[in-house]
């Protein structure tokens, strides 16, 4: 399984997990789990979500979730799991 | 699983405090390359870094996008060249042709440096390393990211003193051969003592005859990672004290042991970055994992600043008394909390004090904080030693092997490495400053002590090694 973090940070407005979601449906990517919380009036997301299915290139992913979240003025960024892993679990 | 403090916590470090990997370097051996015809030399040396390094920046910036860290720099090491051209250069013009080959092939696989234009000379020089020596000036005045270095002693052999007086002149005419561009030939040039073979950091790079045929070396930075650890530290002690935050007078700073507590966990999570890309790096390449070295790397960019950490610590700039030690307890801490999150360790590993790349070091300089007498105290306990400091151009050749024989015989006694790079920038003088860009930053013209020691370094020979080294 490859695993991948989604990071959505921004102003909160209506409908960002929404349109997240619905783009990771639409590529078969299956979402394993989301929490979020509101630091001082910006919304902070975090997906773990598997690729392996994922009918898209990981490059192609970034950029096009980097471009979504571009539209709704939030930052979108993917990345693999393993340098979260890595620097906080020994 | 990851929780998201974790994840906001990470993606700070890259966004906001300059995580970075600073570089992947890949160590080609041009042993087999040598040959008597320079032609044939050539076009070996260039095929094999072409055949091997192809992928290196591509793969560099895949590992970067996919895991949201920049990887600023990708670079290639080579067999010290003098071993490589012993054979065919019979002029220090024929070395030139290497060096212009080299560039070319560092052109061809787009890294911004290549490392190796090198002479390991710490007993004594062959005549092919004289020859490179000799041919340094000219090499690093036609090509644009060829680096040079010479490594004139060390803790087993003594200081070779006739390569430390030939580099003064090298120096001095390095500078001569690109006063166009404020001598930043110089810049590409470092003399060391102790060299290692497997060091990822320009300029002192190069890929030592114990190495495999290719390796894969990276280079971890993140001061400013260290420095906000510091801030939040400070700020989390004095919040604890409230009578602190009412008088600002008697303040609870953060002791030692918590200081030295927080450099090293940070130490620890910025290699476990360095190792994973490495190991990355090393598998998607095919080419095997040599080693991790935790220098903490400055950049002239605001945040990224080893001072800044001193300042931290407690220092008002560097240079105040106070100094050497708050530097010897940074490189420590980096080093403690860095073994362990690396399975192979090397390099030069420690702080780097560079004046030019550090805005916090140039602004020392400025204020009359910081001198070359205290840099070179502080080398004593820092991985390098006098890193990018621009000096008056009229500095007689004599004073610079000087300055290299002090620095060597620190690097020798102290069974460390330790290295010269300073740049007699011809044309300016005291109260001038100096710009080279990028990465490399400007500097502010240090004075350099104007007594003579012609006599001492025109003697000529070797110091021998210290007793200590007798170790058999």
């Amino acid at each position: 399984m490859t695993k991948a973090i989604i990071t959505v940070v921004g102003k909160d407005t209506v409908g960002i997990i929404a349109k997240v979601c619905t783009y990771l449906a639409d590529n078969g990517i299956n979402i394993l789990d989301i929490s979020q919380t509101i630091v001082q009036e910006f919304f902070n997301m975090m997906m773990i979500v598997d690729l392996t299915k994922s009918v898209k290139a990981f490059n192609v992913l970034s950029d096009e979730l980097a471009k979504l979240g571009e539209d709704t003025g939030v930052q979108v960024k993917c990345q693999l799991e393993d340098i979260f892993d890595k620097m906080h679990r020994i | 699983m990851i929780n998201l403090q974790e994840v906001i916590e990470t993606n700070k470090m890259i966004e906001q405090e300059n995580l970075d990997v600073r570089t992947i370097t890949m160590g080609i051996s041009l042993l087999d390359c040598a040959d008597n015809d320079l032609t044939v030399t050539c076009e070996k040396i260039y095929n094999k870094i072409v055949l091997l390094a192809r992928d290196l920046v591509k793969t560099g910036e895949d590992i970067a996008k996919e895991f949201g860290i920049p990887i600023v720099n990708k670079r290639i090491s080579v067999t010290p060249i003098s071993l490589v051209g012993s054979a065919c250069c019979r002029t220090p013009g024929d070395y030139v042709q290497i060096a212009k080959t080299l560039d070319k092939a560092a052109k061809e696989v787009g890294v911004n440096f290549l490392g190796g234009y090198s002479a390991i000379v710490s007993k004594g020089m062959t005549k092919s390393d004289e020859l490179l020596i000799r041919s340094i000036p000219m090499s690093l005045a036609c090509t644009e990211r060829i680096c040079s270095s010479i490594n004139v002693g060390s803790t087993k052999t003594g200081i070779n003193m006739d390569a430390v007086r030939l580099m003064g002149d090298i120096i001095k005419q390095t500078a001569e051969e690109t006063k166009d561009a404020d001598s930043l030939g110089c810049a590409k040039l470092v003399v060391l003592c102790n060299a290692p073979d497997d060091n990822p950091f320009m300029a002192g790079a190069f890929h030592g005859v114990s190495e495999a045929d290719a390796i894969i070396n990276v280079g971890v930075s993140g001061p400013g990672v260290v420095k906000y650890a510091l801030e939040q530290m400070d700020a989390q002690s004095q919040m604890s004290n409230v009578k602190c935050e009412m008088s600002n007078v008697g303040c609870e700073l953060a002791n030692f042991e918590l200081l030295c507590e927080t450099i090293k966990r940070t130490a620890f999570k910025i290699t476990r970055v360095g190792q994973l890309v490495a190991q990355e790096a090393s598998r998607r390449l095919g080419v095997p994992f040599g080693i991790i070295d935790l220098s903490l790397a400055p950049t002239p960019a605001i945040g990224d600043s080893v001072a800044d950490i001193l300042k931290c610590i407690g220092v008002e700039h560097p240079g105040a008394p106070g100094t050497t030690a708050a530097l010897a307890l940074l490189n420590d801490q980096v080093k403690k909390g860095g073994v362990m999150a690396s399975s192979y360790v090397g390099g030069l590993s420690g702080a780097f004090i560079p004046v030019s790349e550090d805005q916090g070091m140039i602004e020392a300089v400025e204020t009359g904080a910081l001198t070359i007498e205290k840099l070179e105290a502080m080398t004593c306990v820092c991985s390098v030693g006098l890193d990018m400091i621009a000096i008056p151009g009229d500095t007689p050749a004599t004073t610079i092997a000087g300055i290299i024989a002090d620095e060597s015989a620190i690097g020798m006694v102290n069974q460390k490495t330790t290295a010269v790079r300073i740049i007699p920038v011809v044309g300016k003088t005291v109260g001038d400053t100096v710009e080279f860009g990028g990465l490399l930053g400007y500097a502010p013209i240090m004075p350099v002590n104007t007594f003579s020691c012609q006599r001492f370094v025109d003697r000529g020979g070797r110091i021998p090694a210290p007793i200590h080294s007798f170790k058999n």
